[in-house]
């Protein structure tokens, strides 16, 4: 076992993962944007005293740069662990990210070992408004090349974070940022959590509920309200969506035969599209009595509370679509 | 490529020095003639860029850099590869798409990279790779090496961001990079100058503190002292600079595009100084001969010629060969 757990905040459990592959690996640093000082969220509080100025490397506001160079201390043999402050300046730095990153090690034939993750903070957090509130998780499975890995709890976001730092796969790692604060119990020495297993948040048997990420509080809160109405939700938490557990999905609609997939994304051309599309095809339509989506309607994330509210993707409506899934 | 006597901070001109520069000099120009030829020929795929004309500038820079040192390259970049030791078989096994060529058929004229020999690759994209080279060198000064990497880009890529953002990095962090811009007065079919305001790259280098040293790249002895000089002192910690080496393009933007946009007269004027024929000259003045200069011709010649033939004999990458490579986990599985 791996010693004593502590409980922590998914924030603190994320910090510890990267705190114990830097003292382990001393060619892993971090750059971005004011990470001398913690981190915008803290998430590396303490380490500029513990790593200094070379690996805890603060930089200009400077995206394309921050994104390029971690892909070329990358290809000289370090890992870098690019921090992007908030997901939406990746926009800043998409031909580094797309053009380059994800395609160096094919385009190359194999000679390049683009072993980055880049951290990308994301989605609705306290009317942050449209641009620093984003969910665009599924532009990137689109994207060949990368792994992509969307974390909800403390216990996630640490095992994770340290199969992220040893890989040799870029990884996308969006970390939930309205779910900094959620906690759970992080063990002494942090073991890795593979990319592509789900997490089962409930078993059931009438109705099977897929989620990542920020929605996975909603969707749990739904789970109950749903137990309540005597409705079993089967309910997985995704916590990668390349590679996704196609398996562990397929089995649960097997046994329930009805799928909703839930996310904060919009839900036109969202990661649920993808899930509800393969696993028809595995299951075979004549085998599957529902399969919908929900997500945000395709608009603009707003900037007032009620406006705000009225997007979100609450218990409630995951309830109602739940309901509407068990005709 | 590294000649015998490539010593950081001296590149002597003797006679033996220039031969090497004109041996390289003139196996680009091959490379590019046989490519091009090939290219009307329908042997080989897709776009061409090729860089006659601006062979001092490769020549003269990758003479001076180790193995170890790191270079990224762009569009234009198949002297590039060659000047920093790539093998011409599987450069013309990479531009004809075969599984010999280095990324097995899969990167093609504008994506070669060779990193047995820190050769990161070329860009298909304009200023793509300022950033990675110089994230290269805050990689190598990490690792406590004193290689440096080098970073070729036209002059259209001055008028991109990560331009300023790079060369800001770099002397942000004192970071061993040398920026070479490669300047053939062309942003593709465009005149540099009639899309550019301000007094130039060197004038911008300077005013982020990266110091900038102005160069005739058709002049490829003045290249190679130039960047001796530079990469010495990068070497031994100065920190990057930026080396602005005028040159000009002899032909269109691609191979397709047959140039009739341009001014005759300033092609002719451009052709006139020719650098591979500027050093022949002065070798002849240190005695070597014509006939020696032109026996390394026909060699050159003769070897691009042979690649040609081996790269149009070698084998299509097998349909598996699309699934390699993309990623460890998550990657699609080849079916038959």
């Amino acid at each position: 076992m791996a010693g004593v757990s502590a409980r922590v905040t998914l924030n603190e459990a994320g910090r510890l993962a990267v705190l114990q592959e830097m003292r382990a690996d001393k060619r892993v640093w971090v750059l971005g944007e004011d990470v001398a000082r913690g981190g915008l969220w803290g998430q590396y509080r303490d380490f500029h005293d513990e790593f200094g100025a070379e690996r805890i490397v603060s930089t200009p506001i400077s995206e394309s740069t921050i994104m390029g160079a971690g892909l070329g201390a990358a290809l000289v043999g370090t890992r870098p662990i690019i921090e992007m402050r908030i997901f939406d300046f990746v926009m800043c730095a998409m031909d580094e990210l797309v053009n380059q990153i994800a395609k160096v090690r094919y385009m190359f034939g194999g000679q390049a070992t683009p072993a980055v993750v880049v951290r990308m903070p994301h989605g609705m957090w306290r009317n942050s408004a449209a641009q620093h509130s984003q969910m665009l998780e599924a532009w990137f499975a689109h994207l060949p090349g990368v792994t992509i890995a969307t974390p909800s709890t403390a216990e996630d976001q640490a095992g994770l974070l340290v199969t992220a730092i040893r890989s040799d796969d870029p990884v996308l790692f969006f970390d939930p940022k309205d779910l900094w604060g959620v906690e759970g119990d992080v063990p002494a020495v942090i073991e890795p959590i593979p990319f592509g297993k789900a997490r089962v948040m409930r078993e059931g048997s009438d109705l099977t509920i897929v989620t990542w990420s920020a929605l996975t509080p909603q969707v749990g809160e739904a789970m109950e309200t749903l137990a309540k109405d005597g409705i079993k939700a089967d309910v997985l938490d995704l916590r990668t969506i390349w590679p996704w557990d196609i398996d562990a999905v397929a089995a649960s609609v097997k046994k329930t035969g009805r799928l909703l997939v839930a996310h904060e994304a919009v839900e036109v051309g969202g990661f649920g599209g993808e899930v509800v599309a393969t696993i028809v095809d595995r299951l075979g339509p004549q085998n599957i009595k529902a399969a919908k989506r929900i997500g945000a309607p395709r608009v603009p994330v707003p900037f007032s509370p009620p406006l705000e509210n009225e997007i979100r993707v609450t218990p409630e409506k995951i309830v109602a679509a739940a309901k509407a899934a068990m005709v | 490529m590294t000649t015998d006597n490539a010593t950081p901070g001296g590149a002597g001109h003797n006679a033996a020095r220039l031969k090497e520069l004109f041996r390289t000099m003139v196996r680009i120009r091959a490379f590019e003639e046989t490519a091009m030829a090939a290219h009307q020929n329908g042997e080989m795929p897709g776009p061409l860029h090729v860089s006659i004309g601006q062979e001092g500038v490769a020549a003269g820079v990758c003479a001076n850099l180790r193995d170890d040192d790191r270079l990224t390259s762009n569009h234009r970049g198949h002297g590039h590869a060659l000047a920093k030791g790539a093998q011409p078989d599987a450069m013309f096994g990479e531009l004809f798409g075969r599984e010999s060529g280095y990324c097995k058929g899969k990167g093609g004229s504008m994506h070669i990279a060779d990193f047995s020999v820190g050769m990161l690759g070329a860009n298909g994209v304009v200023g793509g790779g300022i950033p990675i080279a110089v994230g290269a060198a805050q990689g190598l000064k990490m690792l406590g090496s004193n290689a440096v990497a080098v970073c070729m880009f036209g002059d259209g890529a001055a008028n991109r961001g990560p331009f300023l953002e790079g060369l800001n990095w770099a002397a942000l962090y004192k970071l061993p990079v040398l920026f070479v811009c490669e300047d053939n007065g062309v942003a593709a079919f465009t005149a540099t100058a009639s899309v550019t305001a301000g007094p130039g790259v060197s004038a911008r280098a300077e005013s982020l503190g990266v110091p900038a040293t102005g160069v005739d790249g058709n002049d490829v002895a003045a290249v190679d002292a130039a960047v001796g000089r530079i990469v010495a002192g990068i070497r031994a910690g100065s920190g990057p600079h930026l080396l602005h080496a005028k040159t000009f393009r002899w032909t269109g933007h691609t191979s397709t595009d047959a140039a009739a946009w341009r001014d005759p007269a300033e092609v002719e004027a451009g052709k006139a100084r020719c650098p591979i024929a500027r050093l022949r000259a002065t070798l002849f003045e240190a005695g070597v001969s014509g006939a020696e200069c032109d026996a390394m011709v026909t060699e050159a010649a003769a070897e691009m010629q042979a690649s040609r033939t081996t790269a149009n004999a070698a084998a299509w990458p097998a349909g598996a060969v699309a699934y390699d490579d993309v990623q460890d986990t998550g990657a699609m599985k080849w079916q038959a």
